[in-house]
C-alpha cells in the first residue's frame, strides 16, 4: 500500500479545473473519508456533501475514477488506480460547486414521474392490510431501499441523450407505487411514465443496475412500467 | 407523440424484432443455398414467380422491416441529434412508407 494518494478533485462549477491533493492512505479509509480529509486539513474550501456516512441518506455520491459511485461505502483500496483518485461531482446533474451539484432536476422528475403516494383512505379509515407475500407487494420488495443518491441516474447514457427523460430512480419509484394496491393515482402515474421521456426511452443498458449502491434493478421496475403500459394501451386504457 | 402510441410503436418494435430474428436466418438461408446450389438468375426466377409462400414470407418480411427500421432511427435521430415533435414523426412515417415501396418493388419484381 502507498502511503500517499494522489487525489484530483473537481474545482469550480461548470467551468473549473483538477487541482491535485496528497492524502495519506490509512487502511480502511472510504473516499468520503479522503475529501474529508481535504476540506478539514488542506482546504477549507471545499464543497462537498454527506450526512449519515452509513449508506442511509443517499448525499454522498460523487464520480470516483469515472463511475458514479456513494464515496462512504466506498472503500479507497478497492477502486485507487495506481495510487489516484479523480473525484468530480455527479454526471448529468448542472455542477453548483466543487462536489456538490444541483439535485434539483432528479428530485423534479421523481415528482414528475408521479413520485408521491395518493391515499385512498383517510386517517379515520383502518389500517390498509397488505400480505407480505402477495405477489403484487413482493415484486416491489428490493425496488423500496431506495435511497435517492443519483448514482442511477449519472449512470444512464439515455439522461445524456435526452435531458427530458426521467430517468432509473423516478421510474423506479413510480413502479413501487405502481405495485401498492393504497395508491389512488395508477392512472395519472402510467400516463406520467409512458411514452419518448418515461420507460419508453430506457434501453435497457442497465448501467443503472450495474452502478446501484443499493443493487437494486431499476432496469427490471422499468420493464415492470412498459408491461403496465402495453396492458394499458392494449385495453385501451392509456 | 401520445403515451398510448409510444407504447403500441415499443411493442410494434419488439413483435417486428422477434419476427425479423426468425426472418433473417430464413433469408440468409435462401440466399446461401441458391448460391451454393449454382442456380442461375433464370433458374431462381423460375422458383420464385408465381410462388405464393414466397411471395407471403417476403412481403411479412418487408413489412417487418419498415415497422421496425424507422422506430428505431426515431430514437437514434432524437437522443443523438436532439430531433423531436411531429417533423420528426412525419419524417420517420416517410422513411417507412419508401422502405414498404422499395421492398414491395423488389418482391414483386421476382414475384411477376
Ligand atoms: S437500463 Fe434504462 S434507466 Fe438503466 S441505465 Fe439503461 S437506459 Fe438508463
Ligand atoms: S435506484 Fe439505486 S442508484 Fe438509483 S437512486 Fe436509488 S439507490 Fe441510488
Ligand atoms: S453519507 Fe449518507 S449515503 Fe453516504
Amino acid at each position: 500500500m502507498s502511503q500517499t494518494l494522489q487525489v484530483d478533485v473537481w474545482r469550480g462549477g461548470a467551468d473549473g479545473h483538477y487541482q491535485t491533493f496528497e492524502v495519506p492512505h490509512r487502511e480502511h479509509q472510504t473516499v468520503l473519508d479522503v475529501v474529508t480529509y481535504i476540506q478539514r486539513e488542506l482546504d477549507p474550501s471545499l464543497s462537498y456533501r454527506y450526512a449519515c456516512r452509513v449508506g442511509m441518506c443517499g448525499s454522498c455520491a460523487m464520480s470516483v475514477n469515472g463511475k458514479a459511485r456513494w464515496t462512504c461505502r466506498t472503500h479507497v483500496k478497492r477502486v485507487v488506480e495506481h495510487g489516484r483518485l479523480r473525484l468530480a461531482p455527479l454526471d448529468n446533474l448542472p455542477r453548483i460547486k466543487d462536489l456538490a451539484t444541483d439535485m434539483a432536476p432528479f428530485f423534479d422528475k421523481i415528482g414528475q414521474a408521479r413520485g408521491t403516494f395518493v391515499p385512498t383512505r383517510t386517517r379515520h379509515d383502518p389500517f390498509a392490510a397488505i400480505a407480505p407475500d402477495s405477489p403484487a407487494r413482493a415484486s416491489i420488495d428490493e425496488a423500496i431501499e431506495c435511497i435517492g443518491c443519483g448514482v442511477c441516474y449519472a449512470s444512464c447514457d439515455t439522461v445524456a441523450w435526452n435531458p427530458d427523460y426521467l430517468g432509473p430512480a423516478a421510474l423506479n419509484r413510480a413502479w413501487t407505487l405502481m405495485q401498492d394496491s393504497r395508491d389512488a393515482a395508477h392512472a395519472e402515474r402510467l400516463l406520467a411514465v409512458a411514452g419518448d421521456a418515461g420507460c419508453h426511452a430506457c434501453h435497457t443498458h442497465m448501467s443503472c443496475t450495474e452502478r446501484c449502491p443499493k443493487q437494486l434493478s431499476p432496469t427490471a421496475s422499468i420493464a415492470g412500467l412498459k408491461r403496465l403500459a402495453l396492458g394499458a394501451a392494449l385495453k385501451g386504457e392509456l | 407523440m401520445t403515451p398510448r402510441t409510444a407504447a403500441r410503436l415499443w411493442a410494434l418494435q419488439r413483435l417486428s424484432a422477434a419476427y425479423l430474428a426468425i426472418a433473417v436466418l430464413v433469408h440468409l438461408a435462401t440466399i446461401i443455398y441458391a448460391i451454393h446450389g449454382g442456380l442461375s438468375s433464370a433458374e431462381i426466377l423460375g422458383r420464385t414467380q408465381g410462388n405464393l409462400a414466397w411471395l407471403l414470407f417476403y412481403a411479412s418480411f418487408v413489412v417487418a422491416v419498415a415497422l421496425h427500421m424507422p422506430i428505431g432511427l426515431r430514437n437514434v435521430l432524437s437522443e443523438h441529434l436532439g430531433w423531436r415533435g411531429r417533423s420528426l414523426d412525419l419524417a420517420m412515417l416517410a422513411v417507412a412508407l419508401v422502405v414498404l415501396g422499395l421492398g414491395a418493388q423488389a418482391v414483386l419484381g421476382v414475384f411477376l
